[in-house]
This record gives C-alpha cells, structure tokens and sequence, in this order.
C-alpha cells in the first residue's frame, strides 16, 4: 500500500479495496519502524487512527472530500490545536498550539488523516536539518547523509514511504532542496498562494508553504486541498485556485510540444557538480525530444541572491523571533532574577546556535548606521533579482536547472562553517526572493563514495503558474520512473 | 568588514541574547563572515532602484470593523510559564 | 537673560473602533485583565495581522479635518523593542510613509490672539498593553487588553511658545477627534494622551535648544504644570551653567514634578523596516472626496456660522462651538426658541442662550459633575425659560431661582412660575400702589434726590422690588419712580 500513489489511494478507499484505517495503521508502523531516521518529533498514531475511523465513515456514507482517509505529516511549523507544536526549537518544546493553522484546517476539511509531526531545522533556518533541537535526520538513501533542509523530516518520511504526502515550508529552498536530496518531489508555490496564518513564521516575505509527494500528480492533490485565498493573512492571493489535478490530465505530447525552457547559464558554472550536471542535461534532453525548444538564457544576479537573502531573511527573523520572550508561552529560564534576566536567559537557552546567529545578523543588519547599506540595498537587489525573472518570462514558459549544486553532503560536514551551509542554497535562493513558484522533481541519480545518491531538477514558472510546472513535471514522471524509485531498506 | 566583540556584545544586547565570555570570539568570526558574504552585494550599482519589500505589488486589503473573538484567557493562559488573577507575571519592573 | 521656550506634542488618541486595528477582539475599556487579548494580540506564534477598515477612515478623515495631506500610499513598519507589554516584540507604527502629512491648526488665545500651529504628520499604530505594579509583591502583571487598539499619534512643529499655547493647541485636537466622532476623547480611561517636548533658547536665538520628552500627560491641566515646571527647571539648570541632557521625563501629577525616566534611557535602536505581514496601504482619490463628503461641521466653520446666524461675539461663538455637544444644546435652545418666539425677539434670546449656555448651566453641570448630554434642564426646557425673560413674564434674578427649581426637577418654567407665583408683575396699576407706597414711607430720600442726589434713585428702584418680592417688571418701576419723583 505505502507505493501507491495518491490517486491510487484516494479510488482504493473509495472503491473499498482497503480501508483508512488499514492504511494508517500500515503507515503507522512503517513509522514506527523506521523511527531510527529521526523524522517525526511528535508521532500521533491514537489520534491518526481515530481520525481514520472517522474518514472510513464519511466514505461509507458517501461525504468524503478530495483526501478523506489519506495519511499525511505535517511540517512541525504549522499550529495543530492541542498538539505540541515545536518549530524544531527548546523554545516551544513545551507549545501546544490552541489554534489550528489555516493549511492545518484546510487538510482536516480536505479529510487527511496526521500521522505525525516532522522534525525540521530550528525556525526552519537550516539546510540540512541539523539544527534541529531533536536531532538530526537520516537520509534514507544513506543514514550518513543529511535529508536537507529545513523541511528535512518531511521529505525524509515520504521518501522512506512513511507517508504518502507530507507538508513543509520553503523560505530560500526548504522544500526542493530536502526534495532533491531525498529524491522526491516537492513544490513550493508562488508567494500567496497557501496561507500563512498559524505557519510560524521565520521571514514573513519569503516564506511559503507547500506540499510533499512521490510526484507532481501527488503534489498537485495537496496542493488543491492546500492552497487557497485566506482573510486572516493580508498577504494571501485573492485568486482563484485552477483545478490542478484536472490539468494534469492534458495528453502527454501535446501540451510538451513548442513550449519553451529557459536554461540559465549561471545555474551551470562554477559549483555545480559535474555528475549532477550530467543527470541535469539528461532531463533537457528529454524534454527536446518531445519538441521543446531549449533557450540559454541569463539570470544575471543570481550571484546576489544570497547575500541578500543573507540580509533580509535574518532581518525579518530577528524581529519575528522577538516575541519568543518567556513572558506568555514556550520556554522560561528558572528562577529570572529581573525581567531583563527572564528575557536574556530565556532566549539564550530557549534558542539554538544558529537561530541565535540569523538573529544576531538580522539585528545588526536593521539597526542604526547599518540600515541603508544592508537591508535597502538588500531590498534594492531583490527587485533586480525579480526583473531577472520578468524578463526571462517573456521569453520561456519555464525554467529548468539543478535543485542543489551536489547532492545529499554527510552529516556534519558543514556544520563548522555557516557560510559553506548558505552556499548550498544557491540555486533555490532567488526564487523566493522573486516570489515565483518552483519544484524539484526527481530526475536521476549520482554516485558518490559507493552510495547512489537522487539529484533533483528545479523547475521554475511564473508567477501563478503552478498548474503549468506540475504538467511539465508530470509530463516528465509518465515517461519516467525515477520518483518511483524507494530507497533499498524501504521497499 | 568585521564585527568586533564589542560589537557582538552590543548587537547581543539589542537582541537580548546572553552571550558567554567565551563566545564571543566565535560569534565575532561567525558574523564577520557573514558579513564579508552580504557585501558582495556593494558589488552592483542600485542607485535609483526601488526597494522590493514584497514579492507580489499586491496592496492591503481591509477588514470591516467587527468584534469576531470571544474571550480564551483560560485556553491561552494554561501555556503560560506564569499567570495569575487573569495576569501574566513577569519579575517587577521598577520603572 | 531672557529664554523663549520652545514646544511640540505629540498627542497618542485612540480610535472608536468596536475592533481592533489588527484583530477581531473588542476594544471595549474596563473588560477584565486578558479577556479582550486575542491570538493575534497575544503575539502567538504564526498568527497575522490585517488591517481595520474604519481605524484607516478615521486617520484619514482626521487628515482632512486639519488640511492635511492624506497619503495616497502609506506603509506600516516595525518598530523593534521589549518590553512586556508589547508580546510581539515589535509596535506596529508608520515610520516613513504616515497616513497623514503637513496640516495646521488655528489657535486662540485668551486675549482673543490667533496662531497657526503646524502639524508634521499623524499616523496609525496599536497600543500597547498594560503592566500592573502594584498588585503583586514581587512580580509585575501584565494585561494585554489594549494591545492592538488603534492609535493616532498626531505629532506637531515645535510652533507653541508658552504652556497656554500648548493646552490651546491641545484642546482643538481634542474637540475635533470628539467632533469627527473618531475617538472619546476620554482622558482619565486614556483614550487621549500626549508627551511633551520642550526646550529653551536665549531670545533672539534661532537655533533650538536641547529638547526633553515629558510623556504621561493626560490631563489639560497636567500639560500645562508640566510644561511650565519643566521651563523652569531648563532655566535652572543653564543659569546656573548647567546643560541640558536629552532624555525621556515623567510628570508625576501626586508631587506635581517632572523627573528623568532613567530606567528608559538605554540606547533607544528600535531597528525600524516594513513590516513584511502588511502591504502599502492604498487610498483612492474617490475615498478621499467621498470621505470629504462626510466631513461634519468643525468648529471653525461652526464659529463663522454661530457669528454670523446668530450675531454672537467672537468669545461666544468660540467657546459654544469648543464642545459639539454644547453647540449642539445651544443650536437646539435656538431652534425650539425661533419655533416659539416673535422673530423680532430672536437676537435677544440667542444672546441670552450663549450667556445661560456658557455662565449659569455650565457651572451647574460644573458643580454637580455632569456632561451636558446629561443636563437636567434640556435645551427646550432652557428655551422655555428665555421666552419668560425675553416677554417679561420674569425677570432675570427671578430666571435663576427657576433655573435652579428646574435642574432640581420641580418642572417646566411655567409649571414653577404658577407652582411659586412668580410671576412679573406688569400691570401699571398695581406697580404704581408700591411705587407710591415707596415715595410715600421715605421722605427724606425723596428731599435728597430733588435737591440733585441721584444716586438715590436706585435706593428707591432695591425698596419697590424688594416690596415686590422681585417681581415687578423693573423697566417699569423705573419709569413709574421717574415719573413720581420729578
């Protein structure tokens, strides 16, 4: 059962082959026995088959919705009314959220059943899930590998079919990035198209939340459940949701033919492995030959996107995080001997090495003298960044280029040095600083050091365009079978 | 550019976050270097180039004026460290 | 030496929203500590913000009442400190693109001066919460009921030159929130608050002096001891060779003092920048011009309107149209008068009405604590009794025994006249039998009058009214004595 796709499961419940129960109780064990990856910090299976038995119900009376009776994790960054809800920090290991976040309603409502909660970087500042207060997660292609960042728990349990759809969040790559690492596919959407409220936030601007799936046909089912315009988030997009996972009916070679991909050329210089870029110009290849037309094109301040995302991002999080202050919830020191102690202490404790970090760079980067030469000029470069992208729009339908520069690096390995961790990010960056929506889908894989290890396409559109990245993408899975493949260990 | 320990001390004390003596150095290298990443960006020329504060020219929508929340100081106080008659308690403040 | 002082406020009202600027809870005052404190205003972790429709109509219809400019586009951004009374961390302020820029407003002085006082800018934000002190030993508590309730903060050119000018300045603003229905204006509930920068300078000097900041002022009277006691003490310390260091002072109103909030005075780097969970604000030109539309009467169109409809003096009309509740009772006074009364009389009663208005029904709302919402003599009933004075059925000593009868509830003026038998007495006849009583009992006044004592007369006008008991019509008695006595 934990192979099958979502449209597999969702007719499988509906036509009785199996019940909501069965499945969540076979997905419950697989996590139960694949604990040792560290994905999940909150396991919630009393609660998953409850929710499950309610599901079968709502089937055998014929009430269902888009996803009743299919399991799912949530990234540990969204609010669930009653159950903890962590953040991957010390600071909130004692939060049980009393609200539920609108893409924690929207799923309930869509009828998934939550087996779990995902482990995931502290805040969500991490590429590689080791600043986690719960620990590391295992890649599950290799147990020495990290799964990526920062929805690393995430991507891990889909890939090691844990679930079959998982949430997770994307502020400079946090969804394609782990996707890519752990083979498996992931979108994150243009910015505005899944609420914010109840997703806690590390930069407001930049963040956006978006699903997990073995494929874009996957993907594009939780997305429908997912996206959506919200009124408690002043941000979200009052438009329209298409009907995604109609649209990916569209015949394979007609809707390929003519269009157009963008290739950039700084996607492929100085950094880029040459394996990954091997499997990267496989995937072009494929698509030229359905009669795509490849066009080399530039984005020429990608070099810039992480310097500034290095500046905004921090910026925004050192003022989000102000409010983690031990005086209404989460962590509080012992014994504060002045409110000053009570703020110093409980923020010192509460927060890890590298939330501390972003919130020290943030802090300098906004205060006074320092405004004008980091945070405008930060925001000066987002709008070329931006205009990069415009311009490329008018010429291509998507862009396509590598996810990550190499894949999935071993645990601790940059973990000495910041830097070299932010420089793994630098194919991811830029879109979120524009805004437009992305993917990375499975499209091969690299061997290093005797172990084989995924590498993920990006696929980039317009802003919007969801519906035409998820076609190209499953497109590509129809004639391909690389999202099908498990990690050995996990078949 | 590069932060000094001073100055690691005084961002510290903005951000209120306690850094150990022993830290500091650390920090001071953890950050200038950051710092050395970002001022790649005095590389380009932004003069007249309007700041992007967000991705979408979107602009904010406004909510009529209603009372839509009813009270849940019990719901939200029980994950209070410390609350008393209604009040959350933090050490006194002498102002 | 001489100093010229040099002052600007700033001046924090709250809106009357029934809702938050950023939330859905309720602003109503004097909920119990916490229950008005939604997600959002708790600052928990995820939640949003999303502006209040009215909170941006009532700014922007301040801008106009002051001839302002109402920004087309303007950004709310964060400013950064913490303290435990604001959860987030952050204020939500407008820093660089307020809602409102470059207004003035018209001042008059007690010797009947005018001045213009400018008006930088006024912009949006929240409050912030409350902490409590005194309530335990060792801890302070903290009630977040009023984080989130929408403020302006309307902010000055350092324009006024006295404390007077200052409480003027003041008092306009607070009559035009009040006017434009935007706030209560209710100062003890804190709803109107205002900090004062002050600083002094050699006179003649251009350059201004070194400024300090007095915040917790919310009374008229508070602003203005604080003003004054805090030139005073800037003269102190320069004459004596001192400087003047910049800082945040608190006026405490128990020791009428002003003294150094040290505990605030740590480098202040509120890090401001846009605040990322909101976008610019956009204000059409058609809001604008239908919000203009709207506008009520303010009081300076209601002091050229008082002058000219009702021929009041200048000092009238500005002190009835200081309150729209007052002008409102005494344009109500005008209209059931005009509905009762000869129109030739009409001049005479809405003189009489801003006197009765202004002298007699405000000290009695003064004495006994009330707002003239809440008089007990309505507008019709005051207008009752002008008719009586206005066609001689009282006099105007008489009026105010009726007056009083009347705020005690013993009626309607009429009701009270018959009730006390107070009527005037106009009939000639029976003024004549007292006049001629009068004359007739004291000889000797009456020598000395003809022999060129004029003073005398009055004597003789106190006997016939006291004879009277008051209620002789006294142009009458007048005549008659001058008649009798020749």
């Amino acid at each position: 059962m934990h192979e099958l796709s979502v449209s597999q499961l969702v007719d499988g419940l509906r036509n009785g082959e199996f019940s909501s129960v069965e499945l969540t109780q076979c997905f419950v064990d697989r996590m139960q026995k694949f604990n040792d990856l560290n994905a999940f910090i909150t396991e919630l299976s009393e609660r998953a088959l409850l929710q499950a038995a309610h599901a079968d119900k709502l089937i055998k009376d014929n009430q269902h919705s888009l996803l009743t009776g299919v399991p799912i994790a949530h990234k540990d960054i969204f609010c669930m009314h009653g159950v903890k809800t962590s953040c991957g920090s010390k600071m909130l290991d004692n939060f049980i959220a009393p609200y539920d976040a609108t893409v924690v309603e929207k799923l309930d409502q869509a009828g998934c059943v939550t087996i779990g909660r995902t482990n995931m970087d502290e805040f969500a500042m991490g590429s590689s899930n080791e600043s986690s207060y719960y620990g590391t997660v295992k890649n599950p292609w290799n147990k020495d590998r990290v799964p990526g960042g920062s929805s690393g728990g995430s991507a891990a349990a889909v890939a090691a079919r844990i679930a079959p759809l998982a949430t997770g969040t994307d502020t400079g790559g946090s969804i394609r990035q782990p996707a890519a690492l752990c083979g498996i596919t992931g979108l994150k959407p243009t910015y505005g198209r899944v609420s914010r409220f109840g997703m806690i936030a590390y930069a407001s601007s930049l963040d956006q939340g978006g699903p997990f799936g073995k494929s874009a046909e996957d993907c594009a089912y939780m997305l429908q459940a997912m996206a959506g315009f919200d009124e408690k988030d002043s941000t979200s997009l009052d438009k329209p949701v298409p009907e995604y996972t109609q649209l990916l009916n569209a015949s394979l070679h007609d809707s390929l033919k003519g269009k157009v991909i963008g290739v950039p050329e700084e996607y492929f210089s100085e950094g880029l492995s040459a394996d990954v870029k091997r499997v990267i110009e496989n995937a072009i290849a494929w698509y030229e030959q359905q009669g795509c037309e490849i066009k080399s094109i530039s984005l020429p301040n990608t070099k810039l996107a992480i310097p500034a995302y290095y500046v905004i991002a921090p910026a925004e999080c050192s003022s989000n995080l102000s409010r983690f202050d031990g005086v209404r919830y989460g962590y509080r020191c012992d014994e504060p001997q002045d409110l000053r102690d009570l703020y110093d202490r409980s923020r010192s404790e509460g927060f890890g090495d590298e939330v501390k970090r972003r919130i020290m760079i943030g802090t300098y980067a906004l205060s006074a003298g320092y405004y004008d030469a980091y945070y405008l000029k930060a925001q000066q470069i987002r709008r070329l960044i931006s205009e990069d992208f415009k311009k490329a729009f008018e010429q291509v339908d998507v862009i396509l280029g590598p996810t990550t520069p190499e894949p999935a690096f071993k645990i601790g390995e940059k973990t000495a040095d910041p830097v070299t961790m932010y420089l793994s990010d630098i194919y991811t960056i830029s879109i979120n600083l524009a805004g437009v929506p992305a993917m990375s889908v499975p499209c091969g894989f690299v061997n290093d050091q005797q172990s084989d290890l995924p590498v993920g396409m990006q696929l980039i559109g317009n802003y919007f365009e969801e519906e035409k990245l998820l076609n190209f993408a499953h497109q590509y899975q129809l004639d391909t079978d690389w999202h099908k493949k498990s990690p050995s260990g996990f078949e | 550019m590069s932060i000094s320990p001073d100055e690691v001390l005084k961002i510290a004390n903005l951000a209120r976050l306690q850094i150990k003596q022993e830290e500091v150095e650390q920090y001071a290298n953890d950050l200038s270097s950051i710092i050395n990443l970002v001022e790649q960006m005095n590389a380009v020329d932004t003069k007249d180039i309007l700041p992007m504060a967000h991705p979408l020219d979107a602009t904010q929508r406004l909510r009529e004026d209603k009372v839509t929340e009813n009270d849940q100081r019990d719901t939200f106080q029980t994950i209070a460290p410390s609350a008393e008659k209604g009040l959350y308690l933090v050490p006194k403040v002498i102002e | 030496m001489q100093w010229e002082t040099v002052i600007g406020l700033e001046i924090h009202v709250q809106l009357a929203t029934d809702s938050k600027i950023f939330s859905g809870a309720s602003t109503a005052y004097g909920a119990n500590p916490n229950t008005q404190a939604c997600a959002v205003d708790l600052g928990l972790p995820g939640v949003l913000p999303v502006l209040n429709k009215d909170a941006v109509r009532m700014a922007a219809m301040f801008g106009l009442a002051v001839g302002a400019n109402v920004a087309e586009r303007s950004v709310f951004d964060r400013k950064n400190y913490f303290y435990p009374d604001s959860p987030k961390g952050y204020q939500i302020s407008q820093l660089e693109f307020p809602i409102v820029e470059h207004g003035t407003l018209d001042i008059v002085l007690g010797d009947g001066s005018r001045k213009t006082i400018g008006i930088t800018r006024a912009h949006l934000e929240e409050d912030a919460g409350k902490s409590l002190h005194e309530e335990f030993p060792d801890s302070t508590g903290i009630d977040l009921n009023r984080c989130g309730t929408p403020l302006i903060e309307i902010v000055s050119e350092p324009d006024m030159r006295t404390a007077e000018e200052a409480v003027a300045y003041m008092k306009k603003i607070h009559s035009i929130v009040r006017y434009l229905g935007i706030s209560d204006g209710n100062m003890q509930e804190g709803s109107f608050r205002c900090d004062a920068n002050v600083s002094i300078r050699p006179k003649g000097q251009e350059e201004f002096g070194t400024r300090t900041e007095t915040k917790n002022l919310n009374s008229f009277r508070f602003v203005e001891r604080a003003i004054n006691h805090e030139v005073e003490r800037q003269i102190d310390v320069l004459e004596e060779g001192g400087r003047i260091v910049q800082e945040t002072r608190l006026y405490d109103a128990n020791k009428d003092e002003t003294r150094s909030m040290r505990s605030k005075e740590e480098a202040n780097d509120y890090r401001y920048f846009p605040d990322p969970d909101l976008l610019p604000v956009i204000i059409e030109p058609e809001f604008i011009e239908e919000l203009r539309k709207q506008l009520p009467e303010l009081p300076t169109e209601k002091i050229i309107r008082f002058k000219k409809d009702y021929d009041l003096s200048e000092y009238d009309a500005e002190n009835l149209a200081m309150s729209k509740e007052t002008a409102e009772y005494f344009e109500e006074v005008a209209r059931v008068s005009k509905e009762k009364a000869d129109s030739k009389a009409l001049p005479k009663i809405y003189k009489l009405a801003a006197n009765w208005v202004l002298g007699d029904l405000s000290a009695a709302l003064h004495q006994d604590g009330l707002e003239i919402e809440n008089s007990p003599v309505s507008a019709s009933m005051l207008a009752g009794l002008l008719g009586r004075i206005e066609d001689n059925t009282i006099s105007s000593k008489i009026a105010k025994e009726v007056f009083q009868a009347m705020w005690s509830g013993e009626g309607d003026v009429d009701v009270i006249i018959e009730a006390k038998g107070l009527k005037q007495i106009t009939d000639s006849g029976e003024i004549e039998a007292l006049v001629e009583q009068v004359v007739n009992d004291n000889p000797g006044q009456v020598e000395q009058y003809r022999s060129g004592k004029d003073k005398v007369f009055g004597f003789f006008v106190g006997q016939v009214m006291k004879l009277s008991k008051g209620k002789a019509n006294p142009k009458q008695v007048n005549d008659l004595l001058k008649e009798k006595l020749k």
